[in-house]
């Protein structure tokens, strides 16, 4: 007779077989027995988070911060309520989380049970697969295929729902055969012809350009190296979309920033004006593409993607090839390699005349600013954390707004998984429990979580798990007062009708800072700066550093909704200089 | 109210729609149905007819068929995601003018009145395979076969003979000859 274990017990027997070393949850009614069963296994470490939401934010910090799937642990009803919007935000971004909830015991299911929600009914949209275990034999097969629906293919979010009687019944365990096939290998679909033609398309093409995103992360840090000699030896330059930052060196000449509605100048007007587009693991994003009849009309699409469903689902391509970015790329190297093995050469002469545009439009500056001696401009404040951060390892993780678009614009990342941003579902307060799971990750690294004042109010509570687990995450706040982005859009778009997006009461994060036990830090001019962001990276504790910056500032240059991408608006400098009066800027 | 400046984004410009019948392989376990038509109406999909059941009992799996319209490039995105659950195990999709798949659907008529009236109706169902399945007095029941169009015109034209209750399935659909979808 084989040995039986609990439901508890094979959770545990699960995740100890899937490598898993962290879990983040909150216990409840529900899940006690699995909590119960914690204290029996060393090797998995909970993290107690102060919210749901936090516990599933802080896992997609841990997962897109280390490639592993992160795994979240919670309670029946508003427990699992409380992770929706972590599941649809990994979902978005495709993160590879796994979800374990509690569930009122099997015969309570329907009966509106205290506690009792639909669970798998609320996730079905905002994950990949999810399922309620009925039956304690299935519990260990469906524990194992949810990592590895997690984690193949395009990551993305799974749930296991787990009645309460489930956890307590005993079962044999099934041992877990781990799949040679992982992580996408088994999605590769392309043929050798498919990648001869990208070549072909390549060694004709005299206004080429890389359009890169999350895919390349996702793969692994491999891709980003192949991506980095695939940039090298075609010459061609190249924009990564947000979640793409830090797959190629933000400070490379190559490098034309990134693109979309916050997007550089050259970036957009390269894409719009490029003969051949090559998109590596980008999903052609609304913010991306702005009018999308007017989109890159000129061009030559290529789209490598492992979603099958990505390909032509915003934007027509000539040329698909559906599989993992490390395979397609290195097969394009070889390919390239031994067909052309003077490509650069012959390239440099049919590519001279782009890159001559290209070095007209960056001589724009467009992400220049007017600076201020009196008060903090947010882009300095950026700058300078950048420069004094740049010789670090630095992980940087954001809210949502006007400071994560500077963010992303203003600090250079060099290396992949070090930047980690809601970009799909734009979730205000994700980045501080972010942070949480990222130190978690990565204990002696310096993680940062460029945040606004509005956004990190959604989910300061976790600065009382930092202190709780000793995290010294730096919280950079952009103090403005306003929603940043929302009053942008109203002095733009919505004459100046700033509705709701002051924050009348704002809180003394300092004070605050102090009362979660944690150092408070307030810079207020330009000149004293420096010495506080040094003040903050001295400190080896969690640190919520209130930076008041100009409360008018704009986020330039931007693509206006519903505009091509040759229209953008660009930042008060230019207009200066163009002699063009402020009026223009409201005709958008 | 003034238009605003501030457009999300503008629908770009209609394209033609084609009916398409998407036939759905999928493990019979609660909640498939549940996913692909949630699938459909979160994605904004249309579903114009669904008919599914159990085909086979021992490997456990159901046949969908999903009559839907679209643009050929919604079709494209409705079998591409269709795909990528995890229950389902393949997907063909037919558009309804081929000559190569045979489409069917049932309906139920219930007729009240005299007689005379009811064997009027009877007659004009008989080249759709009409099948008495009850029979009193005042009232008949009788179930026909045929396309979606041709129910919707005989469930028009039926009524002057007393067409009182209708019911009906989905369309469901096969390959002519040999051939198998795999």
């Amino acid at each position: 007779m084989p040995k039986l274990f609990s439901g508890a017990e094979i959770v545990f027997k699960c995740l100890e077989d899937q490598d898993v070393s962290h879990i983040f949850g909150y216990p409840g009614g529900a899940v006690l027995p699995i909590y119960d069963e914690l204290k029996n296994h060393n090797s998995v470490k909970h993290i107690l988070v102060r919210h749901e939401q936090g516990a599933g934010h802080a896992a997609e910090g841990y997962a897109r911060s280390t490639g592993k799937p992160g795994v979240v642990l919670v309670t029946s009803g508003p427990g699992a309520t409380n992770v929706v919007t972590a599941l649809t935000d990994a979902y978005m971004d495709s993160v590879p989380l796994v979800c374990i909830s509690g569930q009122v015991p099997t015969h309570l299911i329907g009966t509106d049970a205290f506690q009792e929600c639909d669970t798998t009914g609320i996730t079905r949209p905002c994950t990949k697969h999810n399922w309620l275990v009925k039956d304690i034999n299935d519990l260990a097969e469906i524990m194992h295929k949810a990592f590895e629906v997690a984690t193949t293919g395009r990551p993305g979010p799974v749930l296991v729902d787990i009645p309460k009687d489930i956890q307590f019944q005993k079962a044999p365990y099934k041992k877990f055969k781990r799949k040679n096939k992982l992580n996408g290998a088994s999605h590769n679909n392309f043929s050798q012809e498919s990648i001869n033609e990208l070549i072909n398309l390549m060694s004709k093409a005299t206004k080429p350009i890389f359009y890169t995103g999350g895919g390349v992360i996702n793969s692994g840090p491999k891709a980003s190296e192949l991506l980095r000699e695939l940039v090298y030896t075609t010459g061609f330059p190249i924009t990564t979309t947000l979640q793409g930052l830090g797959s190629f060196p933000g400070d490379d000449n190559q490098f034309l920033g990134m693109l979309g509605m916050h997007g550089t100048y050259e970036a957009n007007n390269a894409m719009y004006e490029c003969d051949l587009m090559i998109n590596i693991g980008a999903r052609f994003d609304d913010r991306i593409t702005g009018k999308i009849d007017e989109f890159s009309p000129k061009s030559k699409k290529v789209h490598i993607d492992i979603d099958p469903s990505s390909i032509n689902k915003n934007v027509k391509v000539d040329l698909a090839i559906v599989g993992d970015v490390k395979s397609v790329i290195t097969s394009t190297l070889k390919t390239l390699k031994k067909s052309k093995p003077n490509f650069i050469k012959s390239n440099k002469q049919k590519t001279s005349k782009w890159w001559e545009k290209i070095q007209k439009w960056r001589s724009k500056r467009s992400l220049d600013y007017i600076g201020s001696e009196e008060t903090i401009k947010p882009q300095y404040a950026i700058e300078r954390l950048y420069e004094l951060t740049k010789d670090k390892d630095t992980f940087i993780t954001t809210e949502v707004g006007q400071h994560q678009m500077w963010a992303a614009q203003h600090y250079k990342f060099n290396k992949p998984n070090r930047w980690m941003t809601s970009g799909g579902l734009g979730t205000m307060g994700y980045g501080l429990p972010a942070a949480v799971g990222v130190q978690i990750a990565h204990p002696q690294k310096l993680v940062i979580d460029i945040a606004g004042e509005a956004s990190v109010l959604m989910t300061i509570q976790e600065m009382s798990t930092a202190v709780q687990y000793s995290l010294p995450i730096k919280i950079f706040i952009l103090n403005n007062e306003y929603m940043g982005m929302v009053r942008q859009w109203q002095e733009l778009l919505h004459d100046k009708n700033y509705s709701e997006s002051y924050t009348a009461a704002l809180p003394d994060f300092v004070q605050m800072a102090e009362a979660y036990g944690c150092v408070g830090i307030r810079a207020k001019t330009p000149e004293e700066l420096d010495d506080k962001i040094i003040e903050m990276l001295n400190t080896d504790r969690p640190v919520i550093f209130d930076c008041l910056v100009d409360k008018q500032e704009n986020c330039f240059p931007m693509i206006p909704s519903g505009k091509p991408h040759n229209q953008m608006i660009l930042g008060p400098k230019d207009k200066k200089e163009n002699k063009i009066t402020g009026k223009g800027r409201t005709l958008v | 109210m003034p238009k605003s400046k501030s457009a999300y984004s503008f629908a770009g410009k209609k394209e033609k729609l084609d009916t398409h019948i998407i036939v759905v392989w999928v493990d019979n376990e609660a909640g498939v149905l549940a996913r692909v038509v949630g699938l459909f109406s979160g994605r904004g999909y249309n579903i114009e007819s669904l008919a599914v059941a159990e085909i086979d009992q021992k490997l456990n799996i159901s046949r969908i068929t999903i009559v839907t319209t679209g643009t050929p490039q919604v079709v494209d995105q409705i079998k591409l995601q269709l795909k990528k659950l995890v229950p389902v195990h393949k997907v063909a999709d037919f558009k309804r003018e081929d000559k190569n798949v045979i489409f069917k659907e049932m309906a139920l008529f219930k007729f009240v009145g005299a007689n005379g009236k009811i064997d009027k109706a009877i007659n004009a169902c008989k080249k759709y395979n009409a099948v008495i399945l009850d029979t009193t007095n005042r009232s008949k029941v009788i179930q026909i076969t045929a396309l979606r169009r041709e129910i919707d015109k005989m469930a028009n034209e039926l009524k002057k003979y007393g067409l009182i209750s209708i019911s009906r399935t989905g369309a469901v659909a096969m390959t002519r000859g040999e051939k198998v979808f795999k």
